[in-house]
């Protein structure tokens, strides 16, 4: 369209790249702060450009850990987060599958009861069933262990919801064929449904692996063993014990550690993200 | 009131060039369509003269002024899109009135407009509505209405009719041809609707991959076709189009098939020459053998009975080019049935092998 | 909801239903049945003894001053922390909207903070504005700003806000850049013939469409500062200075793992169920209201 406001083209873009400044810059500073020692971190003012300590503090969070945090080793912390973002992930796919699948495709007794209990997790966030949650997991014997941290995290209205839209597309004729071809329900869901919402399983992967990446007040409520912790945990850990002795280079270090996988996801796989989550949320 | 004129007008995207120099001019007052396959680049024409595309090379001008730099709002146009864009968050009222307001005209002045367009359009009751009440030919109005009201010196219509069935269809299109012999004001339609081109505009412009092919009334268009493109595209079914040499003294044109054709008037300078023959379906004949009557053999092949027409479908010879005919009424003929056909040494179109610009 | 064509009844369905069932009532619907039950208790913290004192909680919490003030903090607190990350996002997106060349990466660079975690976002902020060492704290210090935020409970409550609204701004600018390009681009190019410029295309046509966006987004992030910011504050203040930054998710967990008032906790993750229920319904009613292009 021809449109002559240079004016406003300048403000635009002047208005984005100082948005992009005000959005990159807390992570400058940490990247900074990761590339010095602990004496130049303790000097005001603290300094702006790199310096050269960042393998030096990348090998020593990895594989010695820090005083506060348990002396965990950041990069077993990392190995823990991996574990329980891709158990929650796959988790909670196979499962929103499986329910998509039985309400869309099959008359049986309690089916809109069943989709209503699921549609109530959506109202029931961890952070108002804490305590009784927590001795739920407890008198499972699930605390301190992989299965505690990811298994009661795994029911998922939304993902339902999604697949439960996706299957609704789905041409009545495909069932129809897949029977005249002898095709029982299973192998139509393994056959036809699964290849067919490939791309929605992957953007909602995507998704679902930042989610349970991020996982803060669950984790720290049942885990108490310092081998088990996340790496986001981790981070707070060492916050706690930073006022005593303050070791931001390595803090820093292991903030940019534990943003990395998922903003990497985010950045590579972006739009699988974007589509994840228009999809998911609307 | 104003004539567009357009001089050597290009359109390219990156090394691409859609739109490769276009020269005309349209008179006050004038209607012209312009028609063409997708993508051949009459929309993106339209929406050059609309200002909603940048021309590459070029001079476009809207009555006196040169519009190239011009914003769409200042070129005194009004547009009517193919998918209506009626504002969904506003009245029927309020999506005529919007451009006025902006224009900061008189309120009354604005009810007096938007009321006559209404009148005129049929649509005083449903002011208050918003588009989305409103049925598929209602909303095509609606966008009318909003090019009426602003009283512009050029009317664009980008596809209209194109997302209405078939019988709304015939419907708008004699309404738009009334309003805008009513309201004089120079109009440019973009369809790919061969009754469309045909019936709505004074003249006709034909484009293909970006250029002009034609620009003349429908009857010129249909009777002397510029060109092979033009031949083929227009007219329904289309014409038919045989490979063809003419003999070195340029008397006869001997068919692909073998088939000899003698012409009423000799064409000596192109003796021996490549030639594509035309003719229309509707021009062949199975009766009526006149003195001047050229004269064609056909093997049926497939039958249509249309009703009030039947397409013969054939080849010429046994194995020769093949080729259709309109004739009148219905008829019963066989596959394998040897047909004898005339035509009026006037229908007949000859084109240059190479250039596929016509001959004589 | 149910196809047309689908499979009779069977064991199987019951099979397909029966792991995300089962999680929803082990880890959902009983822990939440729980929560109401002892709302209505009370409780020693040893769990010696208990007695059934029906609404008595929940009067002791609106008899509660601390009670209420948390409530309108965390009202404060939301309301903010949308304002700022909706409108700065909104503002980057109809900027980002009008460029065509760049497009993708403007988007790339502004959507990345979405994959931080809320505590990682906290422990960035509080070490820029770290008292002693912090750059903004000592930025601040140099145009005479004695900043403190483990003292002043505003400063507090400013640092929360900004990490949070920081964090937030990705969410909401993908959405809303997403609605703008979904608006056909005849409606805009009409609006241009009609004569409307850029900025009243944008206050006349573009934010009058993406209404439905914008009530979206402020449920969602309601429901994000209401809940998800919960790493943040413990990360950058632990609801203090004096409970300065003390949010009705944190008070739940302060009182009830670190207090052990097990009946007051419970009925206030009782009263946080309502409030997720009314904005859950709310969406959900928005949500059926979508614009209908032509």
């Amino acid at each position: 369209m021809i449109e002559h406001r240079p004016f406003i083209t300048f403000l635009a873009h002047f208005t984005l790249i100082i948005g992009i400044a005000i959005v990159a810059f807390p992570i400058w500073v940490t990247f900074v702060a990761a590339t010095h020692d602990a004496v130049r971190m303790t000097q005001v003012p603290l300094p702006m450009l790199p310096g050269d300590q960042f393998f030096i503090n990348l090998k020593k969070a990895l594989f010695e850990g820090i005083g506060g945090a348990g002396g965990i080793p950041v990069g077993m912390m990392m190995l823990n987060s991996l574990v329980v973002a891709l158990m929650i992930a796959t988790g909670k796919i196979i499962i929103s599958l499986l329910s998509a699948f039985a309400i869309v495709y099959f008359k049986f007794p309690f089916r809109m009861a069943f989709f209503w209990m699921i549609f109530l997790t959506l109202m029931l966030p961890v952070e108002v069933r804490i305590l009784p949650t927590f001795e739920v997991v407890a008198d499972l014997g699930m605390l301190n262990s992989f299965w505690g941290l990811s298994i009661p995290l795994i029911a998922s209205a939304t993902a339902t919801f999604m697949f439960r839209q996706v299957f609704l597309t789905v041409p009545d004729e495909m069932l129809e064929a897949a029977r005249v071809d002898g095709a029982g329900p299973m192998r139509f869901f393994f056959d036809i449904l699964l290849p067919l919402s490939r791309t929605n399983i992957a953007a909602l992967f995507v998704i679902l692996f930042i989610y349970g990446w991020n996982q803060y007040l669950w984790p720290l409520l049942i885990t108490t063993d310092a081998s088990m912790f996340t790496v986001v945990m981790g981070i707070k850990q060492m916050l706690e014990a930073a006022e005593q002795a303050p070791e931001w280079h390595l803090i820093m270090m292991t903030a940019l550690l534990a943003m990395l996988p998922p903003v990497v996801v985010v950045l590579t796989m972006q739009r699988m993200f974007v589509k994840g989550l228009t999809e998911t949320d609307k | 009131m104003a004539e567009i004129v357009l001089d050597g007008v290009r359109k390219s995207y990156g090394k691409v060039e859609v739109i490769k120099g276009v020269d005309w001019k349209i008179n006050d007052g004038e209607f012209v369509v312009i028609v063409g396959p997708s993508g051949c680049g009459k929309s993106t024409l339209l929406r050059m003269i609309a200002g909603l595309e940048a021309i590459t090379a070029g001079e476009i001008s809207i009555g006196d002024t040169v519009v190239n730099d011009l914003e769409p709002s200042e070129r005194n146009i009004a547009m009517v899109f193919q998918n209506y864009a009626l504002y969904p968050h506003m009245s029927v009222y309020q999506n005529m009135a919007y451009g006025l307001k902006i224009k900061k005209i008189p309120k009354d002045e604005i009810d007096k407009r938007v009321q006559r367009a209404a009148e005129i359009l049929e649509l005083e009751e449903y002011l208050d509505r918003p588009p989305r009440q409103l049925s598929g030919g209602q909303r095509q109005r609606v966008a009318m209405g909003r090019a009426i009201v602003r009283q512009p010196a050029v009317f664009l219509f980008d596809e209209p009719l194109s997302n209405l069935d078939a019988k709304l269809r015939v419907q708008m299109r004699l309404e738009i041809k009334k309003l805008q012999e009513d309201l004089g004001i120079t109009s440019v339609y973009v369809t790919h609707d061969q009754v469309e081109a045909m019936t709505l505009g004074h003249r006709l412009a034909v484009l293909n991959g970006g250029v002009v092919e034609q620009l003349g009334t429908p009857i010129e268009v249909y009777e002397k076709p510029a060109t092979v493109f033009v031949a083929g595209f227009i007219g329904s079914p289309s014409m038919n189009l045989l490979e063809a040499r003419l003999d070195e003294a340029g008397a006869f044109v001997v068919l692909a098939g073998g088939a000899k054709i003698a012409l009423p008037s000799p064409l000596g300078e192109y003796g021996g020459r490549d030639v594509t023959f035309g003719v229309r379906p509707e021009h062949l004949e199975d009766k009526g053998k006149g003195a001047n009557n050229l004269q064609l053999s056909l093997n049926v092949r497939v039958v249509e009975q249309l009703g009030a027409d039947t397409l013969v479908h054939g080849t010429l010879g046994e194995n020769g080019a093949e080729l259709v005919a309109r004739l009148d009424g219905i008829r019963t003929l066989s596959q394998g049935h040897v047909l004898e056909l005339n035509m009026a040494a006037k229908s007949i179109h000859l084109f240059d092998g190479k250039t596929g610009r016509r001959l004589g | 909801m149910l196809k047309r064509v689908h499979f009779g009844t069977s064991i199987l369905p019951f099979l397909l239903v029966a792991p995300q069932i089962i999680i929803t009532l082990v880890f959902f619907i009983w822990p939440a049945s729980q929560a109401l039950y002892q709302s209505l208790l009370i409780e020693d913290a040893f769990g010696l003894s208990r007695e059934f004192v029906w609404f008595e909680n929940f009067i002791d919490l609106a008899g509660n001053g601390l009670y209420f003030d948390t409530f309108r903090r965390t009202a404060f607190f939301s309301v903010t922390v949308a304002g700022i990350a909706m409108a700065s996002a909104l503002v980057l997106a109809a900027m980002a909207d009008r460029i065509i060349k760049g497009a993708l990466t403007y988007r790339t660079l502004l959507i990345w903070p979405y994959a931080v975690a809320p505590v990682v976002a906290g422990a960035l902020w509080v070490f820029m504005f770290d008292p002693t060492l912090g750059i903004f704290a000592y930025a601040l210090n140099i145009i005479g700003v004695d900043w403190n935020h483990k003292l002043s409970g505003d400063q507090a409550m400013a640092l929360v806000v900004m990490a949070s609204a920081w964090k937030q701004i990705a969410y909401n600018f993908l959405f809303f850049i997403a609605a703008m390009q979904s608006i056909p681009k005849s409606l805009i190019e009409a609006a241009a013939i009609d004569g409307a410029g850029p900025v009243k295309r944008f206050f006349t046509i573009i934010f009058p469409l993406i209404t439905p966006t914008t009530f979206f987004l402020l449920v969602v992030n309601v429901v994000y500062a209401f809940f998800d910011t919960f790493g943040i504050i413990h990360a950058v203040t632990q609801g203090g200075p004096a409970k300065a930054t003390e949010i009705l998710v944190y008070k739940v967990f302060n009182d009830g793992f670190v207090g052990l008032d097990l009946g007051g906790s419970a009925a206030q993750s009782v009263i946080l169920m309502i409030i997720v229920i009314a904005l859950t319904v709310i969406q959900f009613r928005y949500i059926e209201k979508k614009v209908e292009y032509s």
